[in-house]
């Protein structure tokens, strides 16, 4: 029972991460119908980021807490800045291209962002300042620490000011008036090309929260830690219906929940015939399940195909 | 075409008249490659000046062959680290006339390089491979200095049990990963441990948590980990955030600086191992750190395997009274060499005998030896 309860743990912190990181991937697709295979990327340099960031402050002798605040800031700060700036250069001029040449874009980008960071933080491995003292909570059984609850904190703030800014705020209404129909849209007197940038911007702060944590988490940052990551953040939005904002919660905590129990229960259900090695197997199994009886995902809704 | 072999035919005479001219000493081409361009240059060098040392030393002793006097000169080749490379100087090594080869470096250069030069009756001696397939193709020529993967992952086994009779393994599916921790199972079961769970993961993975906690539900004493140090530092830190206070052992993959580095106070206790002595307990080492650093300065790791290496090609062409490698291959086979690095013989794959394999531990930071397992000199690790 603890050993379950210890997996289910492991796995709603996994998920916590993998649905900060389907956020951007959902929200730009809901506007734009576009899949940025570059926010796995944008992730990595908010990690690279806050972990060069934070070491310059450490040894300064700044205070942990405000170290921390401000190497998030400089990896919100950096990670805005590229998101907007990807979008203004790469995506906004085939906007009305056919939807393969934004999507090769897109590839593209994260190619050149991949190689752009091992240019300038080198192929090593970074390593993330020991600024948080490991303190761990037992709990029937089963262990937590103090990282951990903050990833779980984080995410949930994070979230939740999100659903506020999408429902309660003038650009929110913005967004899913775009979201529904840009022409339309633009024609009631929304400034598309103002909100789009807007939503790159969002998601790429997202994106920098979730590579601080991540890195903070892991104790690491490398430049290609976005690639694998982007790509399950992705089937987590898929699972959970691209497009729709609680999808992509339900979808990365599910994702994360699945891959663990998958990994840790894998040996003793196969008798020892698969191993842990096919973690793997089980999340994108059920990716497949559902895009099978369900191709719009859980929370998705059937929409008419625009393209 | 005409020209090319008019020009092999000039240059040809030229070097016959300038040898005979020189020389009323006799050479002998010995070759030496690793990769001397790349992020390993700096190992490459090391080995390079660490078999000059003992072609220079042994020079200087005004050895004869036969009767006859004759200097051993050094032919330095780089491989870059890269197995299509390696295969081209050993080539050239062969076309040039060496008459044995002190390299490579990497197993991956190695493998490749020793079919070329198995083919052409020439020894070679690694300072550095140690994947077993390397002496295990079935070659009579190739040999190496260092304990191969098996020999560390019995030694790894062994000490391992010796910690804990509950032993647990993880593999990063690499093949080195995977062939040392198959290596370290036999071991575990050879001293009379057991291997209460083996799990796997991937060199590209940094969540171990779902793993970590399925070994926690089989209470083992020990976790081997098989892979490189990107892995074994974040998972020795997720074995902490879990609660599980035992042993975190890894192979040569781990103990590196890197670790010590990626994984921070987390590190501590953790305990890695690496082929070899440390150099402090070599036999020769003091007296070959103070000849090596009054003419090349620091010691990276490889300078006494490529000194011996040289040492003992050499001592077998003296013993042999011939350069010929079909005359000394035999004498080379025979070999019972007291080296810098300890005693040498070579077993009949061409290992060396008894591979002494050194555990580390990380202690303030730092990785400080704690046990030699294996090894004529040390008695085995059954305390």
């Amino acid at each position: 029972m603890d050993v379950l309860l210890q997996q289910l743990v492991n796995g709603l912190i996994l998920g916590s991460l993998y649905a900060l990181v389907a956020l951007g991937y959902t929200m730009v697709y809901g506007i734009l119908e576009l899949i940025n295979f570059a926010h796995g990327e944008i992730v990595m340099l908010g990690a690279l980021v806050s972990v060069s960031v934070l070491g310059v402050l450490v040894a300064m002798g700044v205070p942990v807490p405000l170290a921390l605040l401000l190497a998030l800031a400089a990896a919100v700060l950096v990670c805005v800045a590229t998101g907007v700036l990807v979008e203004r250069i790469a995506y906004r001029p085939l906007r009305n291209a056919p939807r393969l040449a934004p999507l090769i874009t897109a590839i593209g980008v994260s190619i050149v962002l991949q190689n752009l960071a091992m240019i300038l933080w080198g192929r090593q491995y970074l390593s993330f300042p020991p600024v948080l003292e490991p303190h761990i909570y037992a709990w029937h059984g089963a262990s937590v620490s103090n990282v951990q609850l903050l990833i779980v904190a984080v995410a949930a703030v994070t979230m939740g000011a999100l659903l506020l800014l999408v429902h309660r705020t003038r650009l929110g209404r913005a967004m899913r008036a775009t979201a529904q129909n840009r022409e339309v849209a633009g024609l009631m007197g929304v400034d598309v090309n103002r909100v789009i940038a807007a939503t790159f911007a969002v998601g790429s702060a997202l994106a920098a929260v979730a590579g601080l944590l991540i890195a903070a988490y892991y104790g690491i940052a490398h430049y290609n830690m976005g690639f694998l990551l982007g790509l399950k953040a992705f089937s987590a939005a898929v699972l959970g219906g691209i497009g729709n904002i609680p999808g992509a919660l339900l979808g990365g905590l599910l994702l994360g929940v699945i891959e663990s129990l998958g990994a840790g229960y894998i040996g003793d259900l196969t008798g020892g015939f698969l191993g842990s090695h096919y973690q793997d197997i089980f999340a994108f199994f059920i990716l497949i399940l559902v895009l099978i009886f369900r191709p719009s995902g859980l929370l998705g809704e059937r929409v008419s195909d625009r393209a | 075409m005409k020209t090319k072999l008019l020009i092999a035919l000039m240059v040809g005479a030229m070097s016959w008249t300038a040898a005979s001219a020189a020389a009323t000493v006799e050479t002998v081409k010995i070759g030496c490659v690793a990769p001397l361009t790349g992020p390993q240059a700096h190992l490459g060098k090391d080995i390079e000046n660490g078999a000059r040392l003992a072609v220079d030393t042994i020079n200087a002793t005004k050895p004869t062959l036969g009767g006859k006097p004759i200097q051993f000169v050094l032919q330095v080749e780089d491989d870059a680290a890269d197995p299509k490379t390696a295969t081209v100087v050993a080539q050239k090594l062969v076309d040039d006339g060496a008459k044995g080869v002190v390299g490579h470096l990497n197993s991956g250069a190695s493998i490749p390089a020793s079919r070329i030069y198995a083919d052409n009756d020439i020894p070679q001696v690694s300072p550095a491979s140690t994947a077993v397939a390397y002496t295990h193709q079935g070659f009579k020529t190739a040999y190496r200095l260092m304990a191969n993967d098996s020999q560390q992952g019995r030694a790894l086994g062994q000490y391992a049990t010796h910690l804990g009779k509950r032993v647990a393994v993880v593999d990063d599916r690499t093949a080195y990963g995977q062939g040392l921790i198959d290596e370290v199972v036999k071991g575990v079961k050879a001293s009379g441990g057991e291997v209460v769970a083996r799990e796997y993961t991937t060199d590209k993975s940094t969540d171990f948590t779902a793993i970590l906690t399925s070994l926690k539900a089989k209470k083992p004493d020990v976790v081997v980990f098989g892979g490189m140090d990107p892995q074994a530092a974040p998972m020795v830190r997720q074995l902490q955030t879990l609660g599980m206070k035992i042993p975190f052992i890894g192979g040569d993959g781990m103990q590196t600086a890197e670790f010590i580095k990626l994984a921070g106070p987390a590190a501590e206790g953790a305990i890695g191992s690496s082929p070899g002595l440390p150099i402090d307990k070599m036999p020769g080492g003091a007296d070959f750190t103070q000849r090596f650093g009054e003419r090349f300065g620091k010691i990276q790791i490889y300078a006494p395997f490529a000194h011996d290496a040289a040492v003992v090609l050499i001592q077998a062409m003296l013993r042999a009274g011939s350069a010929e490698p079909g005359k000394y291959l035999p004498e080379l086979a025979r070999t019972k060499v007291d080296g810098v690095i300890g005693p040498i013989a070579f077993d009949d794959k061409g290992d060396l005998k008894d591979g002494p394999v050194t555990l580390y531990q990380v202690k303030d930071g730092k990785w400080a030896a704690v046990e030699t397992v294996g090894g004529p000199a040390a008695t085995p690790a059954t305390k």
